[in-house]
C-alpha cells in the first residue's frame, strides 16, 4: 500500500475553512458531530489547527479577501492532506458565484480531492463523502 | 498601561462557524478594547439582487443566513407585497407563520448548544443539537429541506400544508416540547451555568438603546420591543402569544428569553395548525403579475432581532434596490459595552450571547498586548481557558 | 399625534410628505435639518434608528433613513436628497452609536462623506475592493439612463 493509504488508513482530523458562506454547510458540519450522526465513532475529530488535520473541508464561495488566507491554510497543512469541497458554493460557487467579490471557486484556488454538493448537503451525504474519499484512498 | 495580550479569536476556527476577526486587547486576564475586523463574508448580496427576478430574489435571500433563512425572505416578502398592496390569504398568513416559528426554535436550540460548547458544557452542546434534529425533521416533512427552505413568494407560500399531515406534524411538536422542559430545567437551576452567566455581558438598558439593538438581545434588558406584536404581519394577530422580557440584561437573562421564547413558538404552531384545519386547502396564494412602481419596507422577528428589508421598484422585473439588515448589524456592535471589562472567559459567552450571525450581518477575538509583543492563545486554548473555569467551578459545587 | 406634532415642529424643513398609510411614512427634508429631526424624534419622541438605505440615481445620491416608533408599528422614512458631484450630510453617529456602522458602509459603497463622522474607516472593503472604488455607484448615460 502507498505511503498515502497508510495515512488515511483510519481516524481522519478534520479541518473546516468556511469561506463567504451562508453557515448552512457549516451547521451541517458540525451537526456531523451530534448524537445523531456522531462522526467521532470513526474516530474522525474536527481540529483547532489545520496542522494536525489530515482532510481540509472547505465550504462557502471564497471572496476576495478569504483567497490568500484559504492559501496560507493549504500550504500549512501538512502534507498529503485531502481538500473536500463542500455546498454548491464549495463545488461551483452557488448562487453567488456572479458577486462581485467573489474568488472562488475553491477548486480554482486549491486542488480538490472531493466535491460534495447539496445546498446543504445532509449530514449523511457529508459522512458518505468523506467515507468514499477513505475508500479511494 | 501594563502589558496586554493578544489573543487570536478567529478569522478560522471551530470557535465560531463564521470567518471574523475579533481583536480583543487585553490586560492580564481584563479585556480594556475590543476591534472587529470584518469583510470574509461579503458576498454584494445587495448588489446580487438586482440582477435576479423577484422570484429568483427569494432564493438568493434565504442564503444570506442559512439559520434565519426563513426571516429574511419574510421581511422581504412583506416589502414587495406592501409595493403592492395585496393581502395573502389566510392559509398563506398560517403557513408563513409556521415556518417562522420552527425557525425560531430550531435558531434557539443551536444557540444553546454552542453556549453550552463556549461555557465547556459540551453535554448541553450535544442535548441541544440531538433535540433540534426532530425540528428539522419537521422542517424535511414541510417543505422537503432541512434548512434553506423556499416556501415564500410574493402573494404567499409555493407549498401547502396538507390537513392531513397535521396530525405526523403535533406529534413530533409534542415531542420537541418534552425536551425542551429537559433542556431548559437543566440549563435553568444549574448553579455553575448561574455562575458563569448571570452579572456577565451585562448591556443596560441604555446600551440597548444607545446602540438600537433588537431581539433577545434587546429584551434581555428590558428593551419591551418585538415586531410580531409592534407591527403585526401574517397570522401573528391572529393567535395568542407573549413578548418575553427580563431585566437583567447579562448573559443569564438572554438565555432565559431565548428559553421562554421556545415555549410560545411552539404555542403559536399549535394554533396555527389548528387555524390551518379550517381553512381550505390550496388557497396558498393571490396571484400576482407585476410590482408597480414604488418602494416598500418590510419587517419580520428573526430569532435575532428585527431584519429588515427597504426595496424600490422601478416597474421592472427585478428590484432598483435591495436595501438588507440583519439584527446582528446593529446587535454585534454592542460588544463594545459588553465584553470590556471582562476576563477572557467571560468575554467569549458575552460574544456568543447576542447570538452573533456574521453571515447575516456581512455577508471572530484576539487579545493583543499593547506594550511589548504579542502572545497568541489560539481558539482551542480559548475554549480550554473557558472549560477550565467551568470545571474550577463544579469542583466546589 | 406623533407625527403632527413633528410636522409642525419643522414645517420649513419638510419639502413633501408621502403618507401611504398610518404605519408608512415618508417625510423628504432638507438635508441640513437631519440632525435637528432625528435628535427630535430620538431623545423627544423615543423613535429607534432602523437603518439607513443610500441609493444612487440620476437624480443624485438619496438616502433613506428609517425610524421606527414601536408602541405603534409606525416606519418613518426621513429622505434626503444630495449632490450629484458632491455627495455629503452630517453624521448621526455623535447623537448614538447605531448608525456608526452603516454610515461607514454607505461611504465605501457609494463614496458619501458624513461629516464629523468620529471614525469613518473601512468596514467591509479592505481586501475585496479598492479604496476610491465606490462599487454601488452607477454610472449614468446624458439621457439619464443607467
Amino acid at each position: 500500500m502507498g505511503f498515502k493509504s497508510f495515512c488515511f488508513k483510519k481516524s481522519l482530523w478534520l479541518f473546516h475553512f468556511g469561506g463567504a458562506s451562508c453557515n448552512n454547510c457549516d451547521i451541517e458540519i458540525l451537526d456531523c458531530l451530534t448524537p445523531r450522526y456522531d462522526v467521532e465513532r470513526f474516530g474522525m475529530l474536527l481540529v483547532g489547527s489545520v496542522r494536525h488535520a489530515d482532510v481540509l473541508l472547505v465550504n462557502g464561495s471564497i471572496n476576495k479577501k478569504d483567497k490568500p488566507r484559504l492559501l496560507e491554510i493549504y500550504e500549512q497543512a501538512p502534507k498529503p492532506v485531502l481538500v473536500v469541497a463542500i455546498g454548491a458554493c464549495g463545488c461551483t460557487g452557488g448562487i453567488f458565484a456572479e458577486g462581485d467579490t467573489f474568488a472562488g471557486p475553491v477548486d480554482k484556488i486549491i486542488p480538490v480531492d472531493a466535491y460534495i454538493p447539496g445546498c446543504p448537503p445532509k449530514p449523511e451525504a457529508i459522512l458518505a463523502g468523506v467515507v468514499k474519499l477513505m475508500g479511494k484512498n | 498601561m501594563g502589558k496586554q495580550t493578544l489573543i487570536p479569536v478567529g478569522p478560522y476556527h471551530p470557535l465560531q462557524e463564521e470567518p471574523e476577526l475579533f481583536k480583543l486587547y487585553c490586560d492580564g486576564e481584563i479585556v480594556k478594547d475590543i476591534k472587529w475586523e470584518t469583510g470574509y463574508n461579503h458576498r454584494g448580496i445587495e448588489k446580487l439582487a438586482e440582477k435576479k427576478s423577484y422570484d429568483e430574489v427569494f432564493f438568493l435571500v434565504e442564503r444570506i443566513c442559512g439559520i434565519c433563512s426563513t426571516s429574511h425572505p419574510f421581511a422581504f416578502a412583506n416589502a414587495v407585497e406592501e409595493i403592492v398592496g395585496e393581502e395573502i390569504p389566510d392559509r398563506a398568513k398560517y403557513i408563513r407563520t409556521i415556518i417562522g416559528e420552527l425557525e425560531r426554535l430550531h435558531s434557539h436550540l443551536l444557540w444553546v448548544g454552542l453556549a453550552g460548547h463556549f461555557l465547556g458544557y459540551n453535554t448541553v452542546f450535544m442535548w441541544a443539537w440531538k433535540y433540534r434534529e426532530p425540528v428539522l425533521d419537521l422542517f424535511e416533512m414541510i417543505t422537503g429541506n432541512r434548512n434553506s427552505y423556499a416556501m415564500f413568494k410574493v402573494g404567499g407560500v409555493r407549498r401547502d400544508i396538507e390537513n392531513h399531515t397535521i396530525p405526523s406534524i403535533e406529534k413530533v411538536l409534542a415531542l420537541v416540547k418534552k425536551k425542551t422542559d429537559m433542556l431548559v430545567g437543566a440549563v435553568m437551576d444549574d448553579p455553575v451555568i448561574h455562575a458563569r452567566t448571570k452579572g456577565v455581558g451585562v448591556l443596560s438598558k441604555q446600551d440597548i438603546l444607545d446602540y438600537a439593538a433588537v431581539g433577545p438581545t434587546a429584551r434581555a434588558s428590558g428593551v419591551n420591543i418585538d415586531v410580531r406584536r409592534d407591527d403585526p404581519y401574517a397570522a401573528y394577530p391572529l393567535v395568542n402569544w407573549k413578548v418575553i422580557t427580563a431585566e437583567a440584561g447579562d448573559v443569564f437573562a438572554k438565555a432565559q428569553v431565548r428559553l421562554l421564547e421556545m415555549y410560545e413558538s411552539i404555542s403559536i404552531i399549535e394554533q396555527c395548525l389548528t387555524g390551518l384545519k379550517k381553512e381550505k386547502e390550496g388557497e396558498t396564494e393571490v396571484k400576482i403579475k407585476h410590482i408597480p412602481v414604488g418602494y416598500g419596507t418590510g419587517h419580520a422577528e428573526a430569532p435575532r432581532g428585527e431584519v429588515f428589508h427597504f426595496v424600490v421598484s422601478d416597474g421592472s422585473n427585478s428590484p432598483a434596490r435591495h436595501k438588507i439588515r440583519a439584527p446582528s448589524y446593529t446587535n454585534i456592535a454592542t460588544f463594545k459595552k459588553s465584553c470590556v471589562g471582562q476576563t477572557i472567559s467571560d468575554a467569549t459567552i458575552s460574544l456568543a450571547a447576542v447570538d452573533p450571525c456574521y453571515c447575516c450581518t456581512e455577508r471572530l477575538a484576539v487579545a493583543l498586548d499593547r506594550s511589548s509583543g504579542q502572545r497568541i492563545m489560539n481558539a482551542k486554548e480559548i475554549i480550554r481557558h473557558s472549560a477550565e473555569l467551568t470545571n474550577k467551578l463544579l469542583q466546589h459545587e | 399625534m406623533v407625527l403632527e406634532e413633528l410636522k409642525k415642529t419643522f414645517s420649513k424643513d419638510i419639502l413633501a410628505t408621502e403618507t401611504r398609510n398610518e404605519r408608512r411614512v415618508t417625510l423628504q427634508i432638507d438635508p441640513a435639518a437631519l440632525l435637528p429631526i432625528s435628535d427630535h424624534l430620538f431623545k423627544e419622541l423615543g423613535f429607534r434608528f432602523i437603518i439607513a438605505s443610500a441609493l444612487h440615481t440620476k437624480r443624485g445620491f438619496e438616502i433613506y433613513y428609517h425610524f421606527s416608533y414601536d408602541h405603534s408599528g409606525l416606519i418613518l422614512n426621513l429622505h434626503v436628497l444630495l449632490d450629484q458631484t458632491k455627495p455629503e450630510i452630517e453624521s448621526l453617529s455623535n447623537m448614538f452609536n447605531a448608525s456608526n456602522w452603516i454610515e461607514r458602509e454607505m461611504h465605501e459603497l457609494f463614496g458619501i462623506n458624513f461629516l464629523n463622522h468620529p471614525n469613518q474607516e473601512q468596514l467591509l472593503s479592505e481586501g475585496n475592493w479598492a479604496m476610491g472604488e465606490y462599487p454601488y455607484r452607477k454610472s449614468f448615460k446624458s439621457n439619464g439612463e443607467a
